[in-house]
């Protein structure tokens, strides 16, 4: 960990800074070059939307942030430290693309567990737990089991069970990626709700283009083979955003430039 | 209703095939027996019908069919004898008061179940033990995993009375040498169950530990053992059982005079065929109770932690 960086990230409010990012994977088939000289910083507050096809490394690259691949060259840091000295400090809330909750544990009780975990009060937890279902909108669900709730519901509930322990970053894969459009709209208008909140700082992956830009204030297109960036597009939309912004004609101009960027990324392979 | 009618169907299927089977298992005996108290016999002479075809016999005789059915010592008893002598050696003793008494069936179904339930328990301690230490360590997977294979790959009978005659030279005996035969069958089931139970949460579950930055030990009680809990239920029926045959297996090689197991030598000695089938009975019957009582437990385990729908 260099002090240098530290001072420009603390400087320029950068959370996560990623310079010449290198990530290959050793395969039966050979390595895998799964990033490829990934530079990009994320600023506090920031919503960035991770696009592009399969393979091209966006998951990837938010399970480095997370520290749960390790990088095979260039450097990272999030909140000035190592990816996975930030995860020691329990920096950030994960949310997968499955909602993970236990069977066996209510959803009182599976939001509890990071709490339990972390060694947080009885009371503590008691009073976490209310704040984050109501801000997924899920007071009263508290004594329901995983089974009794829909699809939409368990994955509001997974979504409170990272942010019950206050991680001032938020790393989404694909969370909405299993649920129907109109489940997916009504979660995407509550989860910039909840962003402006809490303003927490989120790297969101998806493959829709228009939950990108709906969502984001910063959209990494990226394309496969090796996993790279195409292009970063800083989002002109205000923080404010009716579902019906989607019809403006800045939003389908960003969303022409998205996959503008797609197609870029796809015609040399 | 309907599952009834079949479930009865079935059941009187095979208690036809049975009562069907007696003829041709019996039908020399029960002839011998005519013979000699004077009854007239196609063919006559126990030699002449040494080779002749079961079938044939039971159609020239047809008068000594229900003889068949009532033999004292039968090849093979028909299903009301061996009722009569369950209920004789059950029941009938309750009602007279001697519930314990050495002829009853309870008696030596006590003498074995004890020993069932001590080697379950060792057993499934072990079991579960050895998962554990499989499933966290990398070295006792490869290590203790194939041992625990090969040991049930050596027949139970061949093994049983050398375990008897070793733990006899250091001075164990009693109810133990039972119980350690019947944990040796009912460990592995747990093992494999356990193993593939505390294995069953996925790379996004362990993922989703980690960025908690949890330990190994808040893993294993949160995560793992939980979700391992309908394997170990699944493990545990197939391992009572399991128990159930071992103490039984080791009662045979020290001529035990009680339990289960010494009924069914006791009988095969005497040729007291009845005896033998009713004990075979009596543990089927403790087998299903065991089994059955598992799956409440089960029910009601799974039911708490929320997973029974």
């Amino acid at each position: 960990m260099n002090i240098e960086t530290t001072t420009q990230a603390d400087a320029t409010n950068a959370v996560v800074e990623a310079r010449n990012l290198d990530l290959v994977f050793p395969t039966n088939d050979g390595p895998v070059q799964a990033l490829k000289d990934v530079n990009l910083t994320i600023n506090k507050g920031d919503f960035v939307s991770f696009i592009g096809p399969s393979g091209c490394g966006k998951t990837t690259f938010l399970r480095v942030m997370a520290a749960l691949e390790q990088p095979t060259g260039g450097e990272i840091t999030v909140n000035g430290m190592t990816p996975d000295e930030a995860r020691r400090e329990r920096a950030y809330g994960y949310v997968f693309q499955a909602s993970g909750l236990y069977p066996w544990r209510n959803i009182a009780r599976n939001i509890k567990l990071p709490l339990e975990i972390m060694g947080y009060s009885k009371a503590e937890q008691e009073k976490r737990v209310n704040e984050v279902l109501e801000l997924v909108e899920l007071s009263g669900f508290g004594g329901k089991y995983p089974w009794q709730l829909s699809g939409g519901m368990q994955q509001r509930a997974s979504i409170a069970r990272a942010l019950a322990f206050d991680a001032d970053i938020l790393l989404m894969d694909e969370p909405f990626g299993a649920l129907d459009e109109i489940v997916r709209d009504h979660l995407n208008e509550q989860l910039l709700k909840l962003w402006a909140r809490t303003n927490k700082t989120i790297g969101f992956v998806t493959h829709s283009i228009p939950e990108a830009v709906y969502l984001s204030t910063k959209i990494v297109v990226m394309s496969p083979r090796p996993g790279r960036i195409t292009d970063v597009i800083e989002s002109p939309l205000p923080k404010e955003r009716p579902l019906d912004i989607r019809d403006s004609p800045e939003f389908i101009e960003i969303a022409h430039r998205v996959r503008e960027g797609l197609r870029a990324g796809h015609s040399d392979d | 209703m309907k599952t009834l009618i079949a479930v009865l169907t079935v059941l009187s299927v095979i208690i036809a095939f049975w009562y069907a089977a007696c003829l041709p298992m019996n039908i020399k005996g029960v002839l011998t027996e005519a013979e000699r108290a004077g009854a007239e016999v196609t063919p006559a002479g126990a030699k002449e019908r040494r080779d002749l075809g079961e079938f044939g016999l039971v159609l020239d005789n047809r008068f000594a069919i229900p003889a068949t059915w009532a033999q004292d010592r039968p090849r093979l008893p028909a299903p009301h004898q061996v009722a009569q002598e369950l209920w004789k050696t059950t029941g009938a003793m309750v009602l007279k008061g001697k519930m314990m008494s050495k002829r009853s069936l309870f008696y030596h179904g006590w003498v074995t179940l004890s020993a069932t339930l001590l080697g379950f328990a060792i057993g499934t301690g072990l079991g579960i033990l050895l998962a554990v230490g499989i499933v966290h360590s990398r070295v006792m997977d490869m290590s203790v995993m194939p041992w625990a294979i090969v040991s049930q790959t050596i027949p139970i009978i061949a093994l049983a009375p050398m375990i008897i005659v070793v733990l006899y030279s250091v001075g164990v005996q009693g109810i133990l040498p039972k119980a350690v035969i019947s944990a040796y069958l009912s460990f592995f089931p747990v093992v494999v169950g356990m193993v593939k139970g505390l294995r069953s949460p996925d790379g996004m579950q362990l993922d989703l530990l980690r960025t908690y930055n949890a330990s190994t030990n808040q893993g294993f009680w949160k995560l793992r053992l939980p979700a391992s809990m309908p394997y170990l239920f699944a493990s545990l029926k197939i391992g009572i059982a399991a128990s159930l045959v071992g103490a039984i297996v080791g009662e045979l090689p020290t001529g035990a005079v009680a339990g289960l197991g010494a009924r069914l030598l006791g009988g095969s000695y005497y040729g007291q065929t009845v005896q033998i089938w009713s004990a075979l009975f009596a543990a089927a019957i403790l087998a299903a109770c065991l089994v059955a009582l598992l799956g409440l437990i089960e029910r009601s385990v799974l039911k708490r932690m929320g997973m029974g729908a």
